[in-house]
């Protein structure tokens, strides 16, 4: 028999204001699960901004300073070095941002924050658009898919540029930890945090967060959907550790894109060409990161 | 106490470490630069013991200082024009989360044209963020109104931050003698960090959380306000409490000079001040009975003051260096809308020295005439006067 792996202590209550079938509020589950009590937690505008439950209510167990949108890196820099000051160097300063807060309108904070070195937990859940505001295009979304903002139409204006990147732009600024996870995959994700939980200095995560309102899939389809996205190499899980890329999950026969593709209503509307497009962006995307895993480690 | 040759960005660092903050979140701009300078020295020399983080804006200097406000601590930072006003959504925020911060403020133009010279429009468009904005004469006001600020700030009753403003150049890169207190007393005076509420592992609160309606978010504005009104007596209280301290006497909303026998009274915010005084004793030599009062807490806004004002003078002449497009500029228009229902002195508006024009006693002697006009029972010619524009004879000396 397995041993499990994933810590019982529950540091979530029930009763959440989250969408049926939400990741990102499985995300936070295994993110406390994994860092513990002693957790000091900021939140900016976006869906977690909400999912806590309204005034005065709340349904975490750790401390909370909900901010500005764009602000999560300047605002975990602020709690870190407080505490610094203060000689409670243990306590974990994580900041949880969505993929809006954090490739688009918050990326400069982060980047101030994680090059300036402080130490902290950067987690961005990436559900692929402005989801709180309700669906509309971030620079996380997908290639192809459908958004309030990317709507189609007669001219077929849907997302066609490239989703942007964030987990590499943070490995370019040479960091120690960077991580992807996501919550098909919860002790791969624990495992994860628990290493980062060792290392001084700026760590990031990007979690995957499948948002079934958003992606027009089924709720009780939103494990299946996070796993077709690492089996389909959409979503690659990896770690970087001080540059070194280590491929934590590598799919042996990768699926079709189109078996993650047909299950969500935002891609519905892919011709059989436009998928093969993505496909190819997909296993260019893959055969980068494998290249990058080698030549890492072949540095030794 | 020590005696130091230091500019007014010098005295507002030394006014910050005085005060001991233990996070400091900047972010250079000109002419702010000179303050985080010397605080870097100060932290690098090890005689201040602060975090110091080296922000990648001002917007994140005080997202920074809040969360580290929030988290225990007292906080500094400063800044000027474009810095000022790229903070903007995070003043609200300082105010709405009472957090205490105190920061210093160097009153620059904003662009377009590219201006670094004095002009108050950057802190006047902060007029609503719920920050107390003291307004300041020398760089002893600058130091002393720094140390000041916490202790207003802090007290449980306010907890609102505080913004010192002193005019670009005028003060910041101009030195003069400046009395610093010792630490010990200013330690005294001040008191440890004291606040209400913390972020702290193991009491699950959460700071800023979604509101309906029906719940409490009028009241904490209606707080707000409150606080913002309670800090009139606690100014007053505070200037008293650091003239037995440190033998420094400040007016505490409004400085008046030469007011009692005035026909006409010059209201004004920083460094014009300095100059009406000296233009005011050479006029007063040849007969002309005008005063000055100088505005020094334009938030909290000293009505009170101004209607007193009003009942000594036959006219008030308010001059601004800012202005706010569509009517008048805010120490003109708070003024006149203290005053209505309470007075019928004539009030003029006179707007000069934006983008760091200078501001020469011979312009301030044409003001004060054109005030004594309308005092001896001239008409007020024209409600708002922009004065000293290129060209305009009427002004030109």
């Amino acid at each position: 028999m397995r041993k499990l792996t994933i810590p019982e202590e529950e540091y979530m209550l029930p009763g959440h204001t989250a969408c049926l079938g939400c990741g990102a509020t499985i995300a936070m589950r295994y993110v406390l699960k994994a860092l513990g009590k002693n957790t000091i937690l900021s939140i900016p505008a976006c869906c977690w901004a909400v999912i806590p439950g309204v005034y005065p209510r709340r349904t975490l167990e750790v401390p909370l300073l909900y901010t500005a949108f764009e602000v999560t890196g300047a605002a975990i820099s602020g709690i870190r070095e407080a505490l610094n000051a203060m000689g409670k160097e243990d306590v974990n300063v994580v900041g949880f941002a969505g993929d809006g807060g954090t490739a688009d309108i918050g990326i400069q904070a982060l980047s101030g924050a994680v090059e300036r070195g402080h130490d902290i937990f950067y987690i961005m859940y990436d559900n692929e658009a402005y989801m709180n505001t309700g669906i509309q295009r971030s620079g996380s979304t997908p290639m192809g898919a459908w958004t309030t903002t990317t709507p189609g139409g007669k001219k077929r204006m849907y997302k066609w540029e490239p989703k942007k990147n964030v987990a590499e732009i943070m490995v370019a600024h040479n960091i120690p930890y960077v991580a992807t996870a996501t919550i098909a995959y919860p002790e791969d994700m624990i495992s994860k945090l628990k290493r980062a939980k060792e290392i001084k200095g700026p760590k990031f995560f990007q979690i995957f967060s499948p948002c079934p309102t958003g992606w027009k899939h089924s709720p009780d389809k939103t494990v299946e959907v996070s796993r077709l996205a690492v089996q389909t190499n959409a979503f690659p899980l990896y770690e970087v550790i001080n540059g070194k890329y280590r491929i934590t999950v590598k799919p042996k026969h990768p699926k079709p894109i189109k078996e993650y593709l047909r299950l969500q209503g935002r891609f519905r509307h892919l011709t059989e060409e436009e998928i093969e497009l993505i496909q190819k962006e997909i296993d260019r995307n893959w055969k980068a990161l494998l290249k990058k895993e080698r030549c890492s480690q072949e540095e030794e | 106490m020590v005696k130091m040759i230091l500019t007014g960005n010098e005295s507002a660092a030394w006014g910050a470490r005085l005060s001991r903050p233990k996070v400091v979140a900047a972010y250079p701009i000109t002419p702010q630069t000179s303050i985080i300078e010397t605080i870097a020295e100060f932290i690098a020399n090890g005689e201040m013991d602060a975090r110091y983080i080296r922000v990648e804006s001002e917007h994140s200097a005080m997202a920074a200082c809040i969360a580290a406000q929030n988290t225990g601590v007292r906080t500094f930072t400063a800044t000027s024009a474009h810095g000022l006003t790229l903070m903007h959504e995070l003043l609200i925020w300082a105010s709405g989360a009472r957090l205490p911060i105190v920061m210093s403020v160097v009153n620059r133009a904003m662009a377009p044209p590219w201006s670094v010279w004095t002009d108050q429009m950057d802190s006047m468009a902060q007029r609503d963020t719920g920050w107390l904005q003291i307004y300041v004469e020398n760089n002893q006001e600058v130091l002393d109104s720094i140390i000041m600020s916490y202790k207003i700030g802090e007290k449980h009753h306010i907890l609102l931050p505080t913004m010192v403003m002193e005019d670009a150049f005028i003060l910041s890169h101009t030195a003069e003698a400046v009395d610093v207190p010792d630490q010990k007393l200013v330690d005294d005076f001040i008191g440890d960090y004291d606040p209400p509420f913390k972020l702290e592992p193991g009491n699950p609160e959460g700071y800023g959380s979604l509101i309906m309606p029906e719940d409490p978010y009028m009241e904490y504005r209606y707080m707000i306000a409150q606080a913002m009104d309670d800090a009139r007596n606690e100014i007053r209280k505070t200037v008293e409490e650091f003239a037995e301290t440190f033998g420094r006497e400040y007016a505490p909303l409004v400085e008046e000079y030469k007011t009692e026998d005035a026909d006409a009274i010059m209201v004004v915010l920083g460094t014009i001040g300095s100059t009406a005084k000296d233009v005011i004793d050479s006029m007063r030599e040849k007969g002309k009975k005008i005063g000055l009062a100088r505005v020094r807490y334009f938030r909290p806004f000293p009505y009170e003051e101004i209607r007193a004002l009003a009942k000594k003078a036959d006219m008030l002449g308010i001059v601004d260096r800012s202005y706010t497009f569509g009517y008048g500029a805010n120490l003109y228009t708070e003024s006149k809308a203290a005053l209505y229902g309470h007075s019928q002195v004539p009030v003029k508006n006179y707007v000069m020295g934006l983008g760091g024009r200078d501001i020469k006693p011979e312009l301030l002697v044409k003001v004060f005439e054109d005030m004594l006009k309308i005092a001896r029972g001239g008409q007020v010619d024209k409600e708002i006067e922009w004065v000293g524009l290129q060209g305009d004879e009427r002004w030109s000396i």
